[in-house]
């Protein structure tokens, strides 16, 4: 037998969760964020589903907060590849619901957005929802499966966890109920690179190095200055090369000193780093050692 | 570069998160800022040594909160040789189901002896599981050496016990290895407290060990998943089935049979991500055509006309109950094998394993959260499978309740175990 490179064999098991998705529910979606692992997600769906159309459409909550660059990148994608593209507001469910929105010097919608992506669940009634969650990433989605069944309210109960056995995923969900789906929950942030480097895959230029201006933190974080949060006058403000090694809102995500301007060297500068892209980038998850266990069991991805 | 999927079982008192930790700790593959936050933990714990590694693989509150692992963590590490994906298996004979969830993909076994305590059973019931998940290969890790003085002779006892007592399973290759996670030694480099040990460090063991995929399942095996038809102008006519190569290979030109309708077929064309080829092989994914226009749906199976599978409305099998609450007699089931459905139930309870002993019982009929039975299953449509003995993919199924959708069973086609 050949031996097959790692990455094929990843590779493999996403394309495969895909197909199941297609061939399980009748109405999923391929939750878009702009973030690299999305942007995979969607590259594995071409392998998938090509020359067909992809058997659902790409929906991106939309905080508001999102780097300017990012949705210029999400909408000429759509464009490209001839796919749906559904864009739900965080701002407009804060309308709709009169709810609170987030306060502060770096004002976070990411509870916010938890709203959102139920609302929309519900308005389309998806059945499942692709998302580009890895297992590498924080220790609570180390334990979630591959197929995750959330129930009405979208809450993970770690406990009741279906079995998951080789390769048979068991979808099955009652009217109400939806299934989260995360394909590369086997990829680490190296292999997803590995894979964007081989594969080619362009995306947003905000992962490469980039000349910006950024408040310095006392924790030592750049966090890009923008119209979402507030500057105060004692706040050091720094010009720095910087890139982002995760995307997400630009009010709680943090960018990081880089000089790293292709791909390869992006994986060179990965392969030295001492510290985890959460850590590195969040500024929500050090709250708590179970803060991602109690957004999920919320209904978060 | 290779990938290898291995998993670990027990509790932190066998040295199974020390175990990982060292691993990952020594392979550079832990971060500072999760150091810090477990060095932080570690002192709210009260745990004397520098950080409790237990809390770097026990992921929710209540794993933490009781010192145990409920549930399987998966982590990830590589070397220049390869990478691993490790599935951090529980111990506790209660949460067997998930240890049989954890190593259902592996392709090593590495169960953990404490060298104080010998084989126990434990050990026996891990191994057990191991031998009816068919894993190609099992490591025995005689873990806290550094307890023992680092006796050869009890180590050698150990051994001994070992293939004394797998002699009655179906454990292909087995490897020994002594080590003390705590201390350090056989886990990243060779210890220098066991000179009399000329074997590889358990790492250099990982990197090593050669990688056995689907047993004997070198016949071409090939599932539907989803039927791709565009249906747009210029791919009128276009339909192709994708799905991946569950294992053997397939060219242009096979003639092949389509189950469940028997029809027989011929390979017109294969696409893979989105190239053509000629040939795929074990594991890849395709869109496969064909030459005539068949009723063919997600579900069916291809195989070469030569290599025919067992195509049957009953199946008879080893099932392991992975539910809380038990089996009732004629509880309507549902029975998926990879991605083919059909409505079952279970006639006949015919046999029980004390998987603590490997002992075979007379069933009575029951079948209980953790139950390993051998039953009878009649199911609507006819299943296209072979013994799981023969081939991984094609003999292994889940049952599901209908009622509740719940993954209830996971199923292993005529297994001789019983």
């Amino acid at each position: 037998m050949s031996k097959i490179n790692y990455l094929d064999e990843l590779e493999a098991e996403a394309i495969y969760i895909l197909r199941e998705v297609a061939g399980q529910f009748d109405r999923p979606a391929l939750l878009f964020s702009g973030g690299k692992d999305s942007i995979c997600l969607v590259h594995l769906a071409m392998k998938a589903f090509r020359p067909g159309k992809f058997p659902f459409p790409l929906v991106h909550v939309d905080t508001g907060h999102n780097a300017p660059e990012v949705i210029a990148y999400r909408d000429q994608l759509a464009e490209k590849l001839g796919e749906k593209l559904i864009v739900r507001k965080v701002e407009d469910t804060i309308k709709e619901r009169n709810l609170q929105d987030g306060k502060g010097k770096f004002p976070s919608r990411n509870p916010l957005q938890t709203y959102t992506l139920l609302d929309t669940i519900e308005e389309f009634e998806f059945d499942a929802c692709i998302g580009g969650a890895r297992r590498d990433e924080e220790k609570a989605r180390a334990k979630e499966r591959i197929f995750s069944v959330r129930d009405e309210f979208g809450q993970w109960d770690p406990k009741k966890q279906r079995p998951e056995l080789w390769n048979i995923y068991n979808g099955k969900v009652d009217k109400g109920e939806n299934v989260r789906v995360f394909p590369i929950s086997n990829w680490t942030e190296l292999d997803v690179w590995n894979y964007i480097q081989r594969e080619k895959i362009e995306l947003p230029p905000i992962y490469f190095t980039h000349e910006r201006e950024c408040i310095l933190t006392e924790q030592g974080q750049l966090m890009a200055t923008n119209e979402f949060i507030q500057i105060d006058e004692d706040d050091t403000i720094v010009t720095r090369n910087v890139r982002y090694r995760t995307v997400g809102d630009m009010t709680c995500t943090a960018a990081i000193e880089s000089e790293a301007y292709t791909v390869e060297e992006i994986i060179a500068e990965l392969k030295n780093t001492k510290i985890s892209e959460r850590g590195a980038t969040r500024m929500d998850d050090r709250i708590s050692e179970a803060a991602m266990e109690d957004r999920k069991k919320g209904g978060y991805f | 570069m290779e990938l290898l999927r291995f998993f670990t079982a027990g509790n932190v008192d066998d040295g199974k998160s020390t175990l990982i930790g060292r691993l990952l700790y020594d392979s550079n593959s832990i971060s500072t800022d999760i150091i810090e936050t477990l060095t932080k933990q570690s002192k709210v714990t009260g745990i004397d040594t520098e950080i409790d590694l237990a809390l770097l693989t026990d992921g929710l509150r209540a794993e933490r909160e009781q010192g145990i692992t409920i549930d399987v963590a998966y982590k990830y590490f590589s070397t220049d040789k390869r990478k691993f994906i490790i599935a951090d298996t529980p111990g506790h004979a209660q949460y067997t189901r998930n240890m049989f969830t954890g190593a259902s993909n592996a392709e090593l076994a590495i169960i953990l002896v404490d060298a104080r305590n010998g084989i126990t059973d434990q050990t026996k019931r891990h191994s057990i599981i191991a031998s009816i998940l068919g894993i190609p290969h099992v490591l025995v890790c005689v873990n806290k050496m550094d307890l023992v003085n680092y006796n050869e002779a009890l180590y050698e006892q150990i051994q001994a016990d070992f293939s004394i007592f797998a002699k009655q399973l179906n454990l292909k290759k087995i490897s020994f290895i002594p080590a003390s996670a705590l201390a350090g030694d056989n886990v990243v480099s060779s210890s220098e407290n066991m000179i009399w040990y000329k074997g590889p460090s358990l790492l250099e063991f990982l990197e090593e060990v050669e990688i056995e995929r689907n047993v004997a399942g070198t016949e071409a095996r090939f599932q539907v998943q989803y039927v791709v038809r565009p249906q747009t102008d210029d791919l009128h006519d276009y339909r192709g089935y994708a799905g991946n190569i569950l294992s053997g290979s397939l060219k242009i030109g096979d003639k092949i049979k389509v189950f469940p309708t028997d029809a027989i077929t011929t390979i017109t064309r294969i696409e893979s991500n989105l190239v053509d080829v000629k040939e795929a092989f074990e594991g890849q994914p395709v869109i496969i055509h064909i030459q005539d226009d068949l009723d063919v749906s997600r579900g069916a199976t291809f195989v070469r006309i030569h290599e025919e599978i067992i195509s049957e409305r009953e199946v008879k099998a080893t099932i392991c109950w992975m539910d809380n609450k038990a089996f009732v007699n004629g509880q309507k089931l549902l029975l998926q094998q990879n991605s083919f459905r059909t409505k079952a139930v279970i006639k006949d309870v015919q046999g029980k394993l004390n998987i603590h002993t490997n002992e075979h019982l007379e069933s009575d009929g029951t079948i209980n959260l953790n139950d390993f039975c051998k039953v009878l299953i009649k199911t609507a449509d006819s299943v296209s499978y072979d013994a799981f003995q023969k081939n991984r993919k094609t003999g292994s199924f889940i049952l599901i309740n209908e009622n509740t959708n719940n993954t209830v069973a996971a199923g292993i086609i005529e297994n001789d175990v019983i």
